[in-house]
């Protein structure tokens, strides 16, 4: 009876498609588009809330930093490395041909114009995250004289660059200006 | 679905009979795991791995809630809540032991039941959908017990969660993004540690319906057997209750006895000293490892130092490391022997006890051990071993290996001679 009845309908429309097919298609699509509608909140309430985006941007005086000194500052939670370069260090890194490196990078590249000697980079390993030693006194620098990182054996040269194990990347350099030429702006 | 000549609930007394009618829940516990489960007679100890591991689960949900009752996720209190728990709370210091270590017990009879799997080819054709369940419930567990861990946020807490999602930072394009949204943070902090709380305590009860799934889908061929040999009369089985209950009450006794020893007697002996340091963002633990039921993995992950063609080796350690689990879900494919227990395969065998199981030790070790040589060197090895095994071996010796003689049946197999194999040719059961 039913496939009758429908027959019938669609013989009155005089075409293929049926209301009911029309109505059908409608509404499950109507529903779909809610549904995923309601899924982006689900989604993005995992994301950084507005207090963890808040502190995306510190201020460090560097003024009491003698060359060859670094210290560990905190920017987004995470440590950053703030390096004053002695003129050795900073001919160890050139005297590196750069497209030899696994990232290549020139210490120009990555440090701001005329100030070469203020290195600044993430203290996050560019393998697992972990932080390396170097910054500290005292701390091993690793076979290069920058950083070493004790997890998985990455050492990185005087311009944090990977140069041994398992890391892919260079330590990040994050956005950063000077202030003045005391204060240094990260973020 | 059963054999024929399971035994049928009969309920005895009004009560039951009414429940019977309306809600029939102790029909389908004495179908499922009561005298109405016709079991193969010639189980030995290797099955009781199945029913320790749901005793585990029952455990660590128990001490769980009670530790959830008591502790706080926040990160500016959490590692305090963690040490009330273990001096103020009355038994507290015991429900937490009871959980850390549970998890271990966890992991160490789902390995055994995984290698009783393994040799006895339990994911063979018709179980390969329990196989299949089984590695879905590993996964969660994996995912459970770090999240766990990253707890008490102590400094192993902090830096395992820092390093474990970094590992989702390596997939090409999306893994930053995709690392940051799932710690809420550019770092663990506060976001991560109450979601990893939320999620800890929701996967248990999600393992929970999939074993579930494992033991429904367990019950339509029935239990494998020692031999491989399919059930085909009803002298090859006994009712799982008495005969299975009596043996596996006398498996959990023993295993109780070795949790116990452990649980008061070395608490701490399977966990590390850094974890009662409070987290700090700055400083990394000198040598982190993950918990021991991690390690054959983690050496996997740590053993690719070079890259590989055009994928970095960091990428190419995170899928190794995923891909050594996932190449399970492919196990009753690539081992393509109609044979199925490893009693009757002689070449199997040799690459079983000779091969698998060294190369497991060797992952194990050196997984838990510094990031040097010649530590390095020996993971490597062992992970390309591991990953031949299943993807070259098995099938090769699948293909070559000409199996021992099978007995007739489980029946013959126990008693040496089977009266059906004379008296009945073809059984009506087969």
């Amino acid at each position: 009876m039913a496939e009758q009845a429908s027959i019938d309908t669609s013989a009155e429309a005089g075409e293929g498609v049926r209301r009911r097919d029309f109505i059908n298609i409608a509404a499950v699509s109507f529903a779909g588009v809610g549904g995923a509608a309601v899924l982006f909140p689900l989604v993005s309430q995992m994301a950084p809330s507005a207090d963890v985006l808040a502190q995306s941007s510190t201020e460090i005086d560097i003024s009491a930093i003698t060359p060859g000194q670094a210290i560990k500052a905190v920017f987004r939670k995470q440590p950053v490395f703030i390096r004053n370069l002695t003129p050795a260090e900073i001919a160890a890194a050139d005297k590196v041909d750069a497209s030899s490196l696994r990232d290549p990078q020139t210490l120009e590249e990555r440090t701001k114009e005329g100030k070469t000697n203020w290195l600044i980079t993430m203290g996050v390993c560019t393998h697992l995250g972990c932080v390396p030693l170097g910054a500290g006194e005292g701390e091993v620098k690793g076979e290069f004289g920058g950083y070493f990182c004790p997890c998985h054996g990455s050492h990185y040269d005087t311009a944090a660059r990977i140069r041994k194990g398992p890391a892919p990347k260079n330590l990040e350099v994050p956005e950063y200006s000077f202030i003045s030429d005391a204060v240094v702006k990260i973020g | 679905m059963s054999f024929p000549w399971a035994n049928e609930y009969k309920p005895a007394f009004g009560l039951t009979q009414w429940l019977d009618e309306k809600l029939p829940l102790p029909r389908f516990v004495y179908n499922a795991v009561g005298a109405g489960y016709p079991v193969p007679r010639n189980l030995n100890y290797m099955w009781n791995f199945g029913v320790l591991a749901g005793f585990c689960l029952v455990l660590q949900i128990v001490t769980g809630v009670i530790l959830a009752m008591h502790y706080a996720p926040n990160a500016l209190v959490a590692f305090d809540s963690t040490e009330h728990i273990m001096r103020d709370v009355n038994w507290g210091w015991m429900m937490r032991y009871a959980h850390a270590n549970g998890a271990s017990a966890f992991f160490v009879v789902v390995y055994l039941h995984i290698f009783r799997g393994f040799f006895y080819s339990s994911y063979k054709a018709p179980r390969e959908m329990i196989w299949l369940l089984g590695v879905v419930i590993f996964l969660l567990m994996m995912a459970t017990a770090f999240m766990g861990y990253v707890l008490p946020w102590g400094q192993m807490s902090f830096w395992g969660a820092k390093v474990i999602t970094g590992l989702f930072g390596a997939i090409p394009v999306v893994g930053e993004p995709l690392q940051i949204w799932l710690l809420g943070g550019f770092a663990p902090d506060n976001a991560a540690l109450n979601r990893f709380f939320s999620l800890h305590f929701l996967l248990p009860f999600v393992i929970a319906g999939v074993i579930i799934l494992h033991i429904w889908a367990l019950h339509i061929p029935g239990s494998s057997n020692p031999t491989g040999v399919e059930v085909k009369a009803e002298s090859d089985t006994v009712p799982f209750h008495p005969y299975y209950t009596a043996k596996d009450g006398f498996g959990l006794g023993v295993f109780l006895l070795i949790y116990c020893a452990i649980l008061f007697f070395a608490p701490n002996a399977l966990g590390h000293p850094d974890n009662y340091i409070p987290a700090n963002p700055l400083s990394t633990p000198a040598h982190i490892v993950p918990e021991w039921y991690f390690w054959p993995f983690y050496a996997i992950l740590r053993a690719f130092t070079y890259d590989f063609f055009f994928i970095p080796a960091k990428l190419m350690g995170v899928l190794a490391m995923f891909g050594s689990i996932l190449v399970w879900f492919f196990l009753p494919w690539l081992d393509t022997s109609p044979v199925r227990s490893g009693h009757y395969r002689p070449l199997f065998r040799k690459f079983f006890w000779f091969g698998l199981i060294p190369t497991m030790a060797i992952l194990f070790y050196c997984g838990g051990a510094p990031a040097e040589e010649p530590f390095v060197m020996l993971s490597q090895l062992a992970s390309l071993y591991y990953f031949a095994h299943f993807l070259i071996i098995l099938p090769l010796v699948s293909s070559i290996e000409k199996p021992e003689p099978l007995p007739f049946s489980i029946t013959e197999a126990v008693l040496g001679k089977d009266e059906s194999a004379v008296l009945n040719a073809n059984p009506a059961a087969a």
